[in-house]
């Protein structure tokens, strides 16, 4: 089988706890105070601690190989930023293939919060060998 | 104003002309601790990362260069994109919010690479009207090494915005009639939570509140905190006659929520002419006045 135009991704539900936000945030080596104190996040006008933006990359990237495999290498991952991600929130990631070339193919993801969109993405994937893998567009146990 | 643009643009320029700034070492080399605590928070189980033949997940790069809690005096580490970002300060651009992050991956990072990250300032954009108040859209890029080969990009954009001012605090001349059926919905609001009255028998939802369920007939009541989306489902653009304390025109709208019921709101900060049945809204909460918060709409997608 190959990875086909249009395919669609497994959903992927991340529940954001504060254990995820603070593990995320400083696993990113973001120790900025709205990503982990929830008193100072508050006075400055948010609901809660919030993802900060390393950390939505690196879902973009985990949620494209959760689905793609270890065959696959990213040549690069674009975000364009929404609504915040604040803990107690559910994380919601769906995607697309949207255009698939010789070596080389777009997946186009959005993460949804309860408040919106969170993040809009692209990734460009490609295959470690430079032909496609054959079971690209299996979603993955 | 003209002068505070042509001033921020000559130093737009000059940062833009100086290109990169200094290549600042990375606090570590590329190493299995800090990849194994990410792919632990990220919950990334990709076998790519682990074992002898390891390598970087790629949307680390921006980690190996974080400083982490280590605050130091930045004065020659001064990127050109500073005096750009001091210059918006000064002039009341206060707020800050980022709007697109693009990594891009020249090759994957092994194990030990000492690496070093350099920032240019590719343009600054504005001023442009937005939901968040008016501000500029500042634009850099960032390109990691490894030795004198450059590894990874990034461009970065943010917007810095002066925050729209809280308008006088004179009393607000219209006040919402708050009883004892309608108290838990202004309550909730000033905590920032939209709330809708739920029979406290049959479970069925209602809006305006009252005192006894249409279904069936209970006066038990409680409610739910909706979620704070919606969708307009009629709106009206208001033009006279004047309303006391508001400017004319606004949109008064309809909005349906998810959750079933109908609110009627203003949809503000956004042109009255784009408003269409249908768009995407989500709830905004304006301080009329020291007292009197309202629950208003605004598109869920900021323009930009």
């Amino acid at each position: 089988m190959q990875v086909v135009a249009g395919s669609v991704l497994p959903p992927l539900t991340i529940e954001l706890t504060p254990t995820v936000v603070i593990s995320t945030a400083l696993a990113t080596r973001d120790f900025t105070p709205v990503h982990h104190d929830p008193a100072i996040a508050k006075a400055q006008g948010s609901k809660d601690i919030f993802l900060n933006i390393l950390t939505t990359v690196g879902l973009v990237e985990r949620y494209v190989s959760d689905w793609a495999g270890p065959e696959v290498l990213f040549r690069g991952i674009k975000v364009k930023l929404g609504v915040p991600a604040y803990a107690g929130d559910t994380l919601t990631f769906s995607g697309t293939v949207a255009t698939v070339e010789e070596d080389e193919a777009v997946i186009e993801v959005t993460g949804a919060v309860s408040l919106g969109p969170h993040v809009t993405a692209s990734a460009v994937i490609m295959h470690r060998f430079g032909e496609l893998p054959a079971d690209l567009a299996k979603p993955r146990a | 104003m003209t002068d505070l643009r042509d001033h921020l643009m000559a130093l737009v320029d000059k940062a833009v002309a100086a290109g990169e700034g200094p290549r600042l070492a990375a606090p570590h080399p590329v190493n299995d601790t800090m990849i194994s605590h990410w792919t632990e928070a990220m919950g990334d189980r990709n076998p790519l990362y682990t074992g002898p033949e390891a390598v970087a997940p790629p949307a680390m790069i921006q980690v190996w260069s974080m400083e982490g809690l280590r605050r130091e005096p930045a004065a020659e580490l001064r990127r050109p994109v500073d005096d750009v970002f001091e210059a918006l300060d000064e002039a009341g651009y206060t707020g800050v919010v980022a709007t697109n992050c693009e990594h891009t991956y020249h090759r994957y990072l092994a194990m030990g690479e000492k690496l070093t990250s350099s920032t240019r300032l590719l343009d600054t954009v504005g001023p442009k009207r937005t939901a968040l108040g008016e501000g500029y859209f500042v634009t850099w890029n960032v390109t990691w090494y490894s030795g004198d080969e450059p590894v990874a990009e990034m461009m970065f954009r943010l917007l810095k915005f002066r925050p729209i001012e809280k308008v006088s605090r004179e009393p607000y001349p219209l006040t919402p009639a708050v009883n004892g059926d309608t108290r838990f919905f202004w309550d909730g609001v000033r905590q920032g939570e939209l709330r809708i009255q739920k029979c406290g028998a049959c479970g069925e939802l209602r809006h305006p509140p009252g005192p006894v369920c249409p279904s069936c007939r209970s006066a038990e009541r409680t409610h739910i905190v909706a979620g704070g989306t919606g969708t307009v489902y009629s709106y009206v653009v208001h033009h006279h006659p004047a309303v006391p304390g508001r400017e004319t025109p606004f949109v008064v709208a309809v909005v349906e929520l998810p959750e079933g019921v109908r609110m009627v709101g203003n949809i503000v900060q956004y042109p009255i002419e784009d408003v269409y049945v249908g768009m995407p809204v989500r709830v905004t909460y304006q301080e009329m006045d020291d007292e009197l918060t309202l629950p208003m709409w605004v598109p869920t997608q900021e323009e930009v």
